[in-house]
């Protein structure tokens, strides 16, 4: 008898935990709000530290979610969750053995943060706005020009207060980092600034990314959060911010604003989690069971989870943790069903 | 009438404006010392530094403020600096920061 599982969500965290159990004889269905699978990773240009294009490691693996028929409904919300399957707004209940909660996160809405101009300024941008451009070909001004004097800030979104915010979203320094070369390597003659409270090199390689942006590109790291853009009359953006390492004000006009927003809780988890017994952290996420042996594990049996619903997480974190789900749903249904295989 | 001075005055901004300050002298000396840019301000310089212990001499501050085109007066405090290379021992980035005392009283002579 074949053991199905129900995956909510068509990302990364989702497609990989699907081809995972398919490999271990389990049959994965995905649930995809979107009408397309690829999450947050479709449409991006470039990852970091290794500056490979993201359809490299995205289209494998759509490919192979073809190749091996694995069943998928699209564009379809998941409103309700419980240990034997998920209810779809329609109405209509996928019944499975298990399930893996794939939902990820939601970018934070740069417009909250008013005092930066998104939404206002014409040259102010988001991280996802710029990686958007680069896969399209052409990184430039509103008017069509090229920029000059670049300033990319840290922590939108996140480490705030002030947005509720408080959790650090963990890939944006780095992100940060990336973008900077990426800018340095399109206008070498450009200068870039970024803007930081803390830089956070946290994985493989980055230190030394940073390292190289210094010395090699040239990007200048000014510690200081930006406090506030204007925009001034030929649309540049004036910039005011705390140069903490000289203890000193500190103002300057810039072609070009990037705020490099952060990743937040999904807005509907507090609803599924109360509908299924779930719990969440005080930042939004949902709560793991624990933080060591039970991280891909929910307080409720059946219910597993993958990638960045349980916490802000790396392209690579997140494919890694889909084959410890994978494997945590496997022991799951063994011990369930004893006679099964 | 005779002027009567009343203690008030008008404050220079305190800001540095980098659109006015001149960033040439920066660049260059950037350029000759790119590792200078890996400068994570951990302020071990400055701790382990002999002057900075018997004056308010700060090496860290100087050199960032040098990077952000603030040349005024940097080429007198360099003077403080006695040269004993502590600094070139402690720093976590490797940064030659001696010779960039070095390359600073070069550069910055004629400000």
């Amino acid at each position: 008898m074949v053991k199905r599982v129900v995956i909510v969500g068509g990302g990364a965290a989702g497609m990989q935990t699907a081809l995972e159990l398919k490999s271990r004889g389990i049959e994965p269905m995905i649930v995809e709000r979107d009408i397309e699978l690829g999450g947050k990773v479709r449409g991006w240009h470039k990852l970091f530290p290794s500056f490979t294009p993201a359809g490299d490691v995205l289209k494998p693996i759509a490919e192979r979610i073809k190749a091996e028929r694995i069943r998928c409904f699209l564009g379809q919300d998941v409103v309700g969750i419980a240990s034997d399957g998920v209810t779809l707004r329609s109405g209509e209940r996928i019944l499975a053995d298990a399930v893996v909660i794939a939902t990820g996160f939601t970018l934070f809405d740069a417009h909250r943060k008013q005092e930066y101009g998104y939404g206002l300024y014409d040259n102010v941008i988001t991280s996802v706005d710029l990686e958007r451009m680069m896969n399209g070909g052409k990184v430039m001004l509103a008017d069509g020009s090229e920029p000059r004097r670049i300033a990319i800030l840290h922590c939108v979104g996140s480490r705030d207060e002030k947005v509720g915010q408080r959790h650090c979203s963990k890939v944006c320094c780095i992100t940060g980092v990336k973008q900077a070369i990426e800018l340095k390597q399109l206008f070498p003659t450009a200068d870039v600034f970024n803007f930081y409270m803390d830089i956070r090199m946290f994985g493989p390689g980055y230190e030394e990314l940073y390292r190289e942006a210094q010395e090699k590109y040239n990007v200048h790291f000014v510690r200081g959060r930006i406090s506030e853009a204007a925009e001034t009359i030929n649309k540049r953006i004036q910039i005011k911010a705390e140069d903490t390492l000289t203890g000193r004000p500190l103002r300057m006009t810039v072609d070009m604003l990037v705020l490099l927003v952060g990743m937040n809780a999904n807005y509907e988890n507090g609803d599924l989690a109360a509908k299924s017994g779930l719990s969440l952290a005080p930042n939004g996420y949902f709560m793991a069971q624990n933080s060591f042996l039970g991280t891909v594990c929910s307080e409720c049996e059946g219910i597993f989870f993958a990638g960045a619903a349980t916490a802000p997480k790396s392209l690579a974190d997140t494919l890694a943790e889909a084959s410890l789900t994978a494997s945590k749903v496997d022991e799951f249904l063994r011990n369930k069903f004893p006679s099964w295989q | 009438m005779a002027v009567t001075n009343f203690g008030y005055g008008i404050n220079r901004p305190r800001a540095i404006d980098l659109d006015t300050n001149d960033l040439r002298k920066s660049r260059d000396i950037i350029a000759e010392m790119p590792e200078l840019q890996t400068c994570i301000g951990c302020g071990s310089c400055t701790a382990s530094c002999t002057a900075g212990n018997l004056t308010d001499f700060n090496f860290r501050k100087l050199h960032t403020s040098v990077r952000r085109g603030e040349y005024k007066g940097a080429y007198e405090e360099i003077g403080k600096c006695m040269l004993c290379g502590k600094c070139r021992l402690v720093c976590p980035r490797g940064i030659n920061t001696r010779g960039l005392v070095m390359l600073l009283k070069r550069k910055l002579g004629d400000f």
